[in-house]
């Protein structure tokens, strides 16, 4: 389908197909198979422009939009989506200094952002906190001129590989929610550690690890906006980036489609390719009109966000649950159409359903996305009759 | 330091085929590309600018759409474009293409280094790149593996061989042509590509470069092509039948009768 899109968001599809092709599809069941950082890959993104895509032009950016990013992304996962991990939280990273730092913080971390100098990470998970954000146990205390930071993060992806971590700590517990705030931690700060790197089911070519605090001291100006507004800077930072979740998985969707189809053209049973079997057929055919259905809701909401950035949660946690889902599905299917092959390691789909599934975990679980679109339906409804 | 890189806009190898009846080349819709070769020249130019500083000039001869190779270059990151085009040029051979190279790199200016790929992927002659080092009166170094050094001075460089390589130094100014193993061209980046679509290309003709009539196109050129033809297959070939053993049984019964 014709999508309209720009010159420029052409030229960044073709940009990220090209990285894709020739740099990510080439190595990912290697990193697969060796859970190695794709550092190599993410330097020739950098040369590419691509970690200057959400940053504003002034710091050295692209100065793109939402819909922007997810062409990217949507490329970057058809390739492998442990890679478009790793890139997408470096820009999830530096969304808190984006949307609230100070123009002062602003210009001393988003041009090597931009130029994919330094990577960034995005650390709010903690044991006792997933979903429910309002858990967190890590504090921030100011001492003179300095925060002391104290407490664990979990899971946090390109840990251990980020020169610049956004961290949420609670600065005044008894506050609640609003005793939250953003701080910007850097590689090598005193009391500053990452644990030993996770092992996952898939997206095994990202870091994830611990981010460990104990008496971390950092200057006192690393707070990213007002004390106590950390809450409000996440829930900004997770909305902007559930489109390039939902991307990713329109971008394995797609890559996981044209292996079965591909497989299905070529693999011959009863004396006719599978391709021919109406069995088959309607599988495929499920499988493109899922993919497109979410792909125009992915765009149509990236649209709508970079319109109407303050009126965004809905549109984004509904594109983030559909693709994500579909993307799982389409992955499934894409295994059982290829059967046996399917199942093994030699063909890209195993990778690509095992990778599937921390879509619908993380940036939120898709239960809790539905939450989110529950809630703004229960308001839009209190103000609207049948009747319209 | 001010780097020259000749380039070329040839057919796509990938769909090149020839018309069975005229065996002339089918260009009907067969897409054009940079000759590979000279995309390596681009990139180590690129490289040597960000190392040592400087300019990089892409120049090319050929028709007005070969400006899509030039705004490509740019989008690798070339500094300015140079288009030599005029109906007078066509049916040059390597002799009058070195030519016309020559005249304008006299009018770009003064330069320290000209890169080219090793040969162009249509005529694979690997000619015009010396031979525009020979009119230039300057040195040259062909089939270039690697840049083992570089410095305002001068590029201690391997030159590739057909048993190993030679390692050469070579003073500036000096004309090379590199072979793929040189680098891996980089994707051209976002703002290379905006660059590319706004940047003005200087366009030069026969005239504006002082060209003498008799030197450019066809009259200029030694080479005339008087049929081109692909050759009859002359090796005979078996193809074995059956399963994987007995294939194998029928080479070797085959290899044996050369005994």
């Amino acid at each position: 389908m014709d999508y309209f899109l720009s010159e420029e968001q052409k030229m960044i599809v073709e940009t990220a197909r090209q990285i894709t092709n020739e740099y990510i599809i080439p190595h990912r069941a290697a990193l697969d198979e060796q859970d190695k950082f794709p550092r190599t890959i993410l330097n020739a993104m950098a040369q590419a422009d691509l970690f200057g895509i959400p940053v504003p032009e002034e710091f050295g950016g692209f100065g793109g939009g939402c819909l922007d990013i997810v062409l990217a992304l949507e490329q970057l996962g058809r390739g492998c989506i442990g890679v478009g991990t790793a890139f997408a939280a470096s820009s999830l990273g530096i969304y808190p200094i984006l949307q609230a730092g100070s123009q002062e913080m602003r210009e001393r971390y988003l041009p090597d952002a931009a130029a994919g100098k330094k990577f960034a990470a995005f650390g709010l998970t903690e044991a006792n906190a997933g979903s429910d954000a309002s858990g967190i146990q890590t504090t921030a205390v100011l001492d003179g001129d300095e925060w002391v930071v104290n407490g664990t993060k979990q899971w946090i992806t390109n840990g251990g590989e980020a020169q610049i971590y956004t961290i949420v700590a609670m600065t005044d517990r008894s506050k609640g929610p609003r005793g939250a705030s953003m701080l910007v931690v850097e590689e090598g700060d005193p009391g500053f550690s990452c644990g030993p790197k996770e092992k996952k089911m898939g997206i095994r070519a990202s870091s994830t690890t611990e981010l460990i605090f104990k008496d971390c001291r950092i200057p006192n100006d690393r707070l990213i906006g007002r004390k106590g507004t950390g809450f409000i800077t996440i829930m900004k930072t997770l909305d902007s980036s559930r489109p390039g979740i939902a991307a990713l998985g329109l971008g394995l969707a797609q890559a996981a489609l044209d292996e079965a189809a591909c497989y299905a053209k070529q693999r011959v049973q009863f004396g006719k390719p599978i391709f021919a079997f109406q069995a088959v057929q309607h599988m495929l055919a499920d499988m493109a009109i899922q993919l497109e259905a979410a792909r125009a809701l992915v765009y149509g909401a990236a649209r709508h966000i970079d319109a109407h950035p303050q009126n965004m949660s809905k549109v984004s946690s509904m594109c983030k649950v559909f693709a994500t889902d579909m993307a799982m599905k389409v992955a499934t299917d894409a295994v059982q159409v290829m059967g046996g092959y399917g199942y093994m390691r030699e063909y890209p789909v195993e990778k690509m359903m095992r990778d599937a599934k921390i879509l619908q975990i993380y940036e939120g679980t898709n239960q809790i996305q539905r939450n989110v679109v529950g809630q703004e339906l229960n308001k839009e409804y209190a103000r609207v009759s049948v009747n319209g | 330091m001010n780097i020259i890189v000749c380039i070329k806009q040839v057919l796509d190898a990938k769909d090149v085929h020839l018309d069975p009846v005229t065996n002339n080349l089918v260009r009907e819709g067969v897409p054009s590309i940079m000759n590979p070769y000279d995309q390596y020249a681009v990139e180590e130019a690129v490289r040597l600018k960000e190392l040592l500083g400087g300019e990089v000039t892409v120049l090319s001869m050929g028709p007005p759409q070969a400006e899509e190779v030039l705004r490509q270059a740019i989008s690798c990151g070339a500094d300015h474009a140079v288009l030599v085009s005029d109906r007078a040029f066509a049916g040059a051979d390597t002799w009058a293409t070195s030519y016309t190279l020559a005249k304008a790199v006299q009018v770009i200016g003064a330069f320290d280094l000209i890169l080219c790929g090793k040969q162009a992927i249509d005529g694979d002659t690997a000619q015009v790149g010396p031979s525009l080092a020979l009119r230039l009166g300057v040195p040259y170094v062909t089939c270039v593996q690697k840049v083992r050094q570089a410095t305002d001075s001068g590029l201690i460089l391997e030159r590739m061989m057909d048993d190993g390589y030679d390692v050469l130094a070579v003073d500036y100014p000096a004309l090379l042509t590199v072979v793929k193993d040189i680098n891996k061209p980089r994707v051209p980046s976002l703002k290379g590509k905006m660059r590319a679509k706004k940047i003005e290309i200087r366009k030069l003709t026969a005239a504006d470069i002082g060209a003498d009539p008799v030197c450019i196109g066809l009259p200029g050129s030694p080479t005339q092509v008087e049929k081109v033809f692909s050759p009859p297959v002359r090796s005979q070939r078996t193809v074995f039948a059956g399963s994987l053993d007995e294939q194998i049984d029928q080479l070797v019964d085959s290899l044996k009768s050369y005994l």
